[in-house]
């Protein structure tokens, strides 16, 4: 069966591939992304591209829409290159059995990866080009001399025509794709680059659009996980005549300790995942809340010195004035609101996962590791989920699916429960941050940085089960902690974790990339071990570090009495990095003075405004926000207004989309920023509902948020998706300042903590 | 924890002007017969504890939420969900003017947000944003589109009006 004929058929068939049909592993190519080989080779333009014999389009990529328009940008992109409509382009996306292995959707880098590497467009270009050519053969004419539009060549002069698919329909192109393929430029996009409505808007609006909790297959089971009742409990029996009377049940699985039941129908399941008598014995205990951000400093570590001028020390030591703060931030949860779902169907000769994951083609390799399948007969195929920000519980439930349908042999269906998916999630990690610096004659002379960011596990990737919670109760273990002391710094500081703060200067020996001024500096990352999972949440690291970094300097544009936007501005060498916190500022008609404000209200309701910027990971998008805040001062309540963003992200695909995501970006980093922290008690996490777990509604007062798009053309595009959220605590944390004088160093800004800052007690606390 | 007897008995259940004989335990809850034996991809299972909204559906021109109602206690009344509004070909206006508006990102969340905009306005059309705020209090978003899907609704209720 080739791809087109599958194409056709029931995506519910299990399609296991020969070993005489794969390439032989000399001739795979390592793709262009973090990727393994497979039996898709990504240097082979018909693993891209495939024109019908209809003049249909069919475009395969390895990056899938999340919900925030990769799927429309895409196809546009496609259509594009091929210089064909929006509508004969069909995009498949993340199929093991058809699609290039392109690693995992994630850290804003799908636009840079389909835009720039060897890639999507790149296969679209070398697709028109070779059709061009054969245009030219056909025809008798020099390429040149050829015009096309919507999938149709003519003689600029002769008028002759001729259509894809009368020169390649339903055939191969066999040909590698050329680096050399002439991409079109953002001048002459006409669909790149465009407000495209978003192609899966009428679907979702009238609920027609399939999700993966939606995907049903014939004879298809449910199946319920039971999760440990504490961290790191484990079990010691399991009583199935608990059970027993519940009519529909099928199963129990137990597998080390992992224990999952399945029964005919989905009430049946919760029923008996609830019944289910089960003697577990408990964990070690978790370290108290309370003391827990004290305690990070005190573990083991894996070091990294980012950065380090070796005159740090000596000049704090003797500057003046001196400044000190400690920034901590909380886990908090990708806290998808669809809780994860898949669908497995375990055979005895392969496996098909219907699957939300990031990353299809790793999880088959891991599906593939828990069945003991051979890789081949392992097809993933993703449906979207709800929106997941990151490793929510995709993968975790991937697996459960996949070990409950192995025991049956029979499709399941999973859908974890709100509290499972919560409390065993990989949160985003909690974090410390040290702050040190001087400024003298309104600069600064040195900063000193020292970050402890708690981790476990993460992304499974292609062999680690065990860094999420299925894995590890089947029983593997996460990726190794081991601790180290830093190494000195070598190469180029890239600034992919956002730890060095824009400002330094970034120098490792002679080379210097940091976007800032500043040349005395000095950051130290600790890495530690954490209780809970953690993984990879919209900004992961970014956005802790980003929140210590723009709001202590804003303390340090307060004591060197300037203001905050002209300070940054003062302190920075990057163009784009600047041209942002000048069209924010411009925008909101920033008011230049220092802050605090002088005119600060001592009681009913202060209010005030706040910037901050970041070079996204270095180099991977620029944004300036601007938060206009209201501050209760009797309750403490804090209460955004107003948001003013510049965002510049190289050329736009779609600036509909882009503005969508980054609007969504504001506001949920707002949730987070006010109200969104994971609590535990001594043996479990305590946040597994949306009432001890807290997310804005969408009755909230929403602010209004204008965004300033800066459409650079020259440039290579880069992400978009993280860019806003990096900033927002800071934003509004400066603008509190700004209101009321009151710095607040603990995300999130709850009501307790802010009117502890006003009252002037408590650094932070648990 | 009491153990609960669970019989299938065969209920009666219309549903976007339909009619519907299903084979279920009477204490199932209507989001999973709406969802599993009636194939619908409206109603969403968010929480099973009524605090997001994905599983709304109207009733009684209310919104409620499938995920902690029994389907027992349906009983004769209509349940319309989000695809019984209007279709992609033909769209509820309201759901038009999310389409207009582009008021959604995953879109998950939208039995939610829409079917209990429409309740609210169905009950006053004159409701204030003040108002309409506090019947979307319970509702959630978590890709946070709140700008564009506010927008949506304002844009339903001022065309509702005229």
């Amino acid at each position: 069966m080739n791809r087109r004929e599958f194409l056709k058929g029931s995506g519910a068939l299990v399609v296991a591939f020969s070993a005489a049909s794969l390439p032989s592993p000399g001739a795979l190519a390592q793709g262009p992304f973090d990727a393994h080989p497979s039996h898709i080779d990504p240097a082979k333009l018909d693993s891209w591209i495939a024109v019908g014999g209809d003049g249909m389009v069919t475009a395969y990529t390895g990056k899938c829409d999340l919900g925030q328009g990769m799927f429309t940008a895409q196809t546009q992109l496609v259509a594009e290159e091929l210089c064909v409509s929006l509508d004969r382009v069909k995009l498949i996306q993340c199929d093991t059995s058809v699609c290039p292995d392109e690693g995992t959707t994630s850290g804003s880098q799908s636009t840079p990866t389909n835009f720039n590497a060897s890639n999507l467009a790149q296969a679209a270009a070398t697709a028109r080009e070779a059709l061009m050519n054969l245009a030219a053969q056909r025809l008798g004419e020099s390429a040149d001399e050829l015009a096309v539009a919507d999938g149709v060549i003519r003689g600029k002069s002769s008028g002759q025509r001729v259509t894809y698919q009368e020169l390649i329909g339903s055939k191969q192109f066999n040909l590698q794709l050329s680096a050399t393929a002439k991409r079109r430029s953002p001048e002459q996009w006409t669909i790149l680059g465009k407000p495209i409505p978003s192609l899966d808007r009428a679907a979702l609006m009238t609920g027609r659009f399939e999700f993966v909790h939606n995907v049903r297959v014939p004879g298809m089971l449910h199946g319920r996980v039971v999760r440990p009742p504490s961290v790191g409990a484990t079990v010691a029996s399991v009583d199935e005549s608990s059970v027993r009377e519940i009519p529909g049940l099928v199963k129990i699985v137990v597998r080390n300790n992992f224990v999952g039941v399945v029964a005919e129908k989905q009430a049946q399941a919760i029923e008996a995942s609830r019944r289910l008598k089960i003697k577990w014995k408990s964990g070690p205990g978790l370290p108290p809340q309370n003391t827990f951000y004290d305690s990070l400093r005190k573990q083991p570590s894996r070091d990294v010195m980012v950065v380090d001028s070796k005159d740090v020390e000596q000049r704090l030591a003797t500057a003046h004035d001196v400044l000190r703060a400690t920034y901590v931030y909380p886990y908090q949860m990708h806290g998808s609101i669809g809780t994860a779902c898949a669908v497995a169907d375990v055979r005895s000769d392969g496996a098909t996962v219907w699957s939300p994951t990031q990353s299809v083609y790793p999880t088959r390799s891991i599906v593939a590791k828990l069945l003991g399948l051979p890789l081949d007969n392992v097809r993933v195929i993703y449906v979207r989920g709800s929106g997941c920000y990151g490793l929510n519980g995709a993968d975790a439930v991937s697996f459960d699916a996949a070990i409950l349908s192995h025991a049956v042999s029979k499709p399941v269906r999973v859908q974890l429960s709100r509290e499972d998916e919560m409390a065993w999630e990989n949160f985003g990690s909690a974090c410390v941050v040290d702050q040190h610096a001087a400024v003298d004659a309104g600069k600064i002379l040195a900063w000193d940085c020292e970050i402890w960011m708690a981790s476990k596990g993460g992304r499974p990737g292609y062999d680690r089960p065990g860094n999420v919670i299925t894995g590890e109760l089947l029983g593997y273990e996460p990726e190794p902690f081991t601790p180290r002391t830093a190494a000195e710094p070598a190469g180029e500081l890239r600034n992919r974790s956002n730890a060095a703060p824009s400002y330094v200067l970034g120098c490792i020996g002679r080379n210097c990339s940091g976007s800032g001024t500043v040349r005395s500096e000095r950051v130290l990352s600790h890495s530690v071990l954490s209780p809970f999972f953690t993984g990879p949440l919209r900004s992961p690291s970014r956005i802790q570090n980003t929140f210590a970094h723009e709001c202590f300097m804003d303390e340090l544009s307060a004591r060197a009495n300037s203001d905050p936007v002209e300070f940054r501005i003062r302190h920075l060498r990057d163009e784009r990095l600047i041209a942002v916190l000048k069209s924010a500022a411009e925008a909101a008609k920033w008011d230049k003075r220092v802050s605090a404000n002088r005119s600060v209200a001592k009681s009913g309701v202060a209010s005030g405004r706040g910037v901050a910027c970041v070079a996204y990971e270095g180099d991977n998008g620029y944004v300036a926000l601007i938060s206009e805040v209201t501050v209760d001062l009797a309750s403490g309540r804090v209460q955004p207004r107003k948001f003013i963003a510049a965002l510049d992200c190289g050329p736009i695909s779609n600036p509909d989309g882009l503005r969508n995501q980054t609007e969504g970006g504001i506001l949920q980093g707002m949730s987070r920023a006010l109200v969104e922290e994971v609590t535990w008690d001594d043996q479990r996490v305590t946040s597994t509902d949306w009432e001890s777990y807290r997310s804005l509604y969408v009755g909230i007062q929403v602010p209004t948020v204008e965004i300033v798009l800066l459409n650079r053309t020259g440039v290579p595009a880069t992400g978009a998706g993280e860019t806003a959220i990096t900033v927002v605590a800071a934003a509004i944390g400066n603008a509190v300042f700004d209101a009321t004088g009151a710095r607040i160093r603990q995300v999130p800004f709850t009501t307790k903590r802010v009117q502890a800052a006003l009252a002037g007690t408590g650094e932070y606390q648990g | 924890m009491a153990v609960r007897v669970i019989a299938m008995s065969k209920i009666s259940l219309k549903v976007n002007g339909s009619v519907h004989e299903v084979d279920v335990d009477p204490s199932t809850p209507l989001l999973f017969v709406l969802a599993d034996e009636l194939g619908l991809r409206g109603p969403k299972f968010g929480c099973g504890l009524a605090q997001c909204g994905a599983c709304t559906v109207i009733r009684r021109r209310q919104a409620v939420r499938s995920c902690v109602m029994p389907v027992s206690e349906v009983g004769q009344d209509e349940i319309t969900t989000l695809e019984g509004l209007g279709t992609p070909e033909k769209p509820h206006p309201i759901q038009q003017a999310f389409i207009d508006e582009g008021a959604a990102q995953c879109g998950f969340c939208l039995s939610g947000v829409i079917l209990t905009a429409k309740a609210v306005l169905d009950e006053n059309p004159h409701a204030s944003d003040e108002e309409i705020r506090e019947a979307l209090a319970g509702v959630l978003c978590r890709c946070f589109a709140h700008v564009r899907m506010l927008r949506a609704i304002r844009k339903y209720a001022d065309t509702r009006k005229a």
